[in-house]
């Protein structure tokens, strides 16, 4: 088994923070995981990329994720800045952060492809904001991604959430990150692609 | 202790575990996490007995770590490429000298261009300087070559460079046994100089020699690291008695059995080689792989003793002797000195460019063809590489290389790798 | 100290024998360490033998004889250490052109990781080493406050590779790389780097110029220098006969003259303000000193200046005076 997850967002969104939480995840639960960045100029503002990839065995792989698993966009205006879909499985999962429809964001030729349900939209930074208090949206979005791909459980991410954010800051994006899980898992059982 | 950490963290925290008595710091990407990981362990009272200083250049790092070395002190620091190359003069002085640093080399390619990623460019720039040269293949191995290197250099009194690719390690988070305390310090014992400067018992280090000894004075250097060519595979196999596991060495082969084809590399690629080795195995190709991890001393009897017979061998390699070809490459055909086997040279991986396993294994199937060709570089930009051979011969004043190639290449963020 | 206006007849020497025992120089000592021994290669007349004599034997006495030596590369490097012989009888390592300053911060760090707060360390070097190459080195040092004595030897030029211009060669003067032809025969006004100054800048604990003329000053500040903890520097004008064109016998007068003449100001420093000077006891024209050195020859036609430039070396030591008020009229005790 093999899963691999790529980020993409821009600089000072914890973009590679995220794809760390998410190998921390996978190692609470006994799995091993390698997460990296792409190693570009990191400027504020400026798109990054990170990968994860998450496997019951060891990890040997060094390339960046070319066949993403699942995309994790933290920025929606990158949507149609860079291509993001690059090498996605055709049976990959897209989590987007934004409060509008999927159907409302353009991809239509992208919903057609992906299997129904396979891409949602999260208002991840509004949760940020209402229970952070900062438009921080990564480890929203892993409580998206936990319930949309159940590659790891919602406690591991938990877990991850506090071992990177100790006290109050840590209680906070766990509570985003749950609401998210929660908006997520509620809406799958009736998904529809648009 | 298992942890899921970054590569360059749990390197800091391996030193740490060697009781560094001196630290001296300059910071380059992509080491800066190891040394900044070390600062905190030392500022927090975390280590102890342990002085950090922050120096004003990497002349000034390795010469600190030079004098603390004399005094008797156990040295650490750690650069890259261009602060490899700044402090190049101390490298030499350091291993003439003979004393025991061990300095953690994040592998960064060597400018011009300036090139902030990976390739071996810096380590094979230093490759002749007296140093032993590890190469990690894992942060799991970078953390056990760091043990062992102290151990290493103080038994011999020769320095060791542990070689971690930057970024693809160094930056990595991934699943790290990070040993304790009481294990480090069963293996490795408290620093004994050969030489030291004391006030109850005065010597005169650094004196000039001269044609009546310099060359026993060097070749008293060769044979310590022809030493080390016994002394590597013993402290892997005492490190493996204590810690319970496999690091260091001086080659890994793997799935060699019977291979047409052997792949030779060193550090981290090997594991995007091996995944490539699995697949084509299942596909019926005989192929396999040698990871060298000791590439000073260049442990010739045995990566010859594993390439013999084979008939092709691709060496892969993350440098490239400008004038000449493979560095690596030449290491192995000497190996192979005497034998009609078909090594290629295949160059890859430069500035950081990724090794794909896809790209890997279109050239391995190309390779069985036997094209006549030696030296390839992986995944070349043939087009982009003519059209600015072509624009340089239409005018004298044609613009820099680099930027006229930048301009054909487009925006950085065009493509995703 | 009692003041004792007694001059040994025909030099300016105070004797000995006439002072108590702590009050005498560590040269007229038996009990000196001697820690560059006899049988050094330094050429006849060498200042820089003389001044690192003084210096080190000094700071050995004054550390009980617990004192490492660190030496960049040099004259005084090679001459101590003609293979296979050394004459240091001191703990001494010899690294790199450039380093002294950081290996002697590695020395020094070691000492105090291992609880030997006792052992102190003395990075040396000559102008080149220091001035120029191991600039760099020497302002980390500085800036870090290791406790390191950097002492300078300054003969104004890289002697030990053929008498080029480095950054302390004086204005006019005559080198290997300043040679005294065309418009502006001998080495360019308007260059040249005041260490002395520069390490005042860094705010270290303590700064001093000294010159090889007078034993008992220089001792002195060596002595304060050890009795500080932190940064400290010394600057210590060394003639060197070769490069210099000064008779070998004349070391002590030339330095002398260079002191007198005001080119070449004594003062001490602290934490970057000016502390003491020396004033000068006899005044002379710094025409006497250049006149001295052959790397001067040609300024002077028949014993009269060709041009303005020794006339501008007198304003250079003028303005020193004024700066560091060295013309105090007062007798001193030295």
């Amino acid at each position: 088994m093999m899963f691999q997850a790529r980020f993409h967002g821009r600089g000072g969104q914890g973009v590679v923070t995220a794809a760390e939480m998410l190998s921390v995840a996978a190692f609470l639960e006994g799995k091993h995981a390698q997460a990296f960045p792409s190693f570009g100029s990191e400027r504020m503002g400026a798109p990054v990329v990170s990968f994860c990839r998450i496997s019951d065995r060891e990890i040997r792989l060094r390339e960046p994720v070319l066949e993403p698993d699942a995309l994790v966009i933290q920025d929606p205006t990158l949507l149609h800045s860079v291509d993001l879909f690059s090498g996605l499985k055709s049976d990959g999962a897209v989590i987007i952060n934004s409060t509008k429809d999927v159907a409302d964001l353009g991809l239509d030729a992208l919903v057609e492809r992906l299997p129904a349900g396979n891409i949602r939209s999260v208002g991840a930074t509004e949760l940020a904001m209402k229970h952070i208090g900062r438009p921080l949206p990564n480890a929203v979005m892993l409580g998206g991604l936990a319930a949309m791909t159940g590659v790891i459980k919602l406690e591991s991410v938990i877990a991850a959430i506090r071992q990177a954010f100790p006290g109050a800051i840590g209680d906070s994006n766990v509570a985003a990150a749950t609401a998210a899980f929660e908006v997520v898992a509620a809406n799958k059982k009736d998904a529809v692609s648009c | 202790m298992l942890k899921q950490t970054e590569g360059s963290h749990a390197v800091a925290e391996a030193v740490g575990l060697c009781r560094p008595e001196v630290i001296c710091a300059y910071p380059i990407t992509p080491q800066t996490h190891i040394v900044e990981g070390l600062g905190e362990l030392v500022k927090s009272g975390h280590l102890k007995g342990c002085e950090y200083i922050n120096v004003e250049s990497e002349f000034a790092a390795l010469s600190v770590a030079i004098g603390a070395s004399a005094a008797g002190a156990r040295a650490y620091t750690a650069t890259s490429s261009q602060g490899l190359l700044f402090m190049a003069e101390a490298v030499y002085n350091a291993s003439g000298l003979g004393l025991p640093i061990v300095m953690t080399l994040g592998n960064r390619a060597i400018g011009a261009p300036i090139n902030i990623w990976n390739d071996h460019s810096d380590a094979m720039a230093l490759r002749d300087a007296g140093w032993i040269q590890l190469f990690a293949e894992t942060n799991q191995e970078a953390v056990d070559l760091h043990i062992q290197a102290f151990k290493l250099a103080e038994i011999l009194s020769c320095p060791v460079m542990v070689c971690v690719d930057g970024f693809i390690l160094t930056h990595a988070v991934e699943r790290i046994d990070v040993p304790e305390q009481e294990l480090v310090d069963a293996f490795l014992p408290p620093y004994e100089p050969v030489q030291v400067l004391d006030p109850k018992d005065p010597v005169s280090i650094g004196a000039m020699v001269g044609p009546e000894a310099f060359t026993e004075v060097r070749y008293l250097e060769h044979h310590k690291q022809m030493r080390a060519l016994d002394l590597i595979p013993e402290l892997s196999a005492e490190f493996k008695s204590i810690f319970g596991r496999d690091a260091g060495g001086l080659v890994r082969p793997y799935r060699t059995e019977g291979a047409d084809t052997i792949v030779v590399a060193m550090g981290s690629v090997n594991g995007t080689i091996k995944d490539v080795i699995d697949d084509r195995r299942e596909a019926g190709d005989k192929i396999g792989c040698l990871s060298i991890c000791s590439f000073r001393p260049f442990p010739l009897e045995e990566v010859r003793a594993e390439l013999l017979g084979v008939r092709r061998i691709v060496v892969l390699e993350k440098s490239l002797a400008v004038g000449l070809g493979g560095v690596l490459a030449s290491h192995v055909r000497m190996a192979l000195r005497g034998r009609n086997q078909l090594v290629y040279t295949l160059i890859a991986g430069l500035g950081g460019r990724p090794i794909l396993k896809k790209s890997l294994s279109a050239f391995l199937s190309k390779v069985e063809a036997e094209p006549h060709a030696d030296v390839h570089f992986l995944d070349l930009k043939n087009d982009i590489v003519e059209r600015e051979i072509e624009r340089a011969s239409q005018q004298r004043r044609s613009g820099p290389t680099a930027e006229n190639v930048l301009k054909h290449i487009g925006s950085p963020m065009a493509g995703l790798v | 100290m009692n003041i004792i206006k007694f001059y040994q007849k025909g030099t300016y020497t105070v004797g000995n024998r006439l002072v108590s025992e702590e009050e005498r120089t560590t040269q007229s000592s038996q009990e000196r360490t001697n820690s560059i021994t006899c049988g050094h290669r330094a050429c006849q007349g060498c200042g820089e033998a003389l001044g690192a004599r003084y210096a080190i034997d000094s700071a050995m006495r004054a550390t009980n004889n617990q004192l490492i030596a660190v030496n960049a590369t040099g004259c005084l490097e090679v001459f101590t250490t003609p293979y296979p012989e050394t004459s240091w009888q001191i703990p001494w390592i010899h690294s790199l052109f450039g380093n002294a300053a950081a290996v002697a911060t590695g020395v020094a760090a070691a000492q105090r990781i291992k609880g030997r707060d006792n052992v102190r360390v003395i990075a040396q070097g000559g102008d080149g080493g220091t001035t120029d190459i191991g600039f760099g080195c020497l302002s980390g040092m500085f800036e870090r406050n290791d406790d390191v004595l950097y002492i300078c030897y300054d003969n104004q030029a890289y002697m030990n590779t053929g008498v080029q211009r480095s950054s302390a060669t004086p204005p006019a003067a005559r080198t290997a790389t300043t040679p005294p032809v065309g418009p502006e025969p001998g080495n360019v006004f308007g260059t040249g780097k005041n260490v002395p100054l520069i390490a005042m800048a860094h705010n270290i604990p303590y700064v001093a110029t000294a010159a090889v003329a007078d034993l008992r000053d220089l001792e002195a500040k060596v002595t304060k220098a050890m009795g500080i903890r932190g940064a400290r520097y010394i600057h210590i004008l060394v003639p060197c006969p070769l490069g210099w064109g000064s008779a070998a016998h004349d070391t002590v007068r030339v330095a002398r003259l260079a002191v007198e003449s005001g080119i070449f100001p004594l003062f001490e420093a602290e934490h970057g303000v000016v502390t003491n000077s020396t004033a000068i006891r006899r005044q002379v024209p710094v025409a006497d000193y250049l006149l001295a050195q052959r790397r001067f020859a040609h300024l002077f036609k028949k014993g009269k200046p060709v041009d303005d430039r020794a006339g501008r070396l007198q304003a250079m030591a003028d303005e020193n005076i004024r700066r560091y008020n060295l013309l105090r009229g007062e007798e001193t005790d030295r």
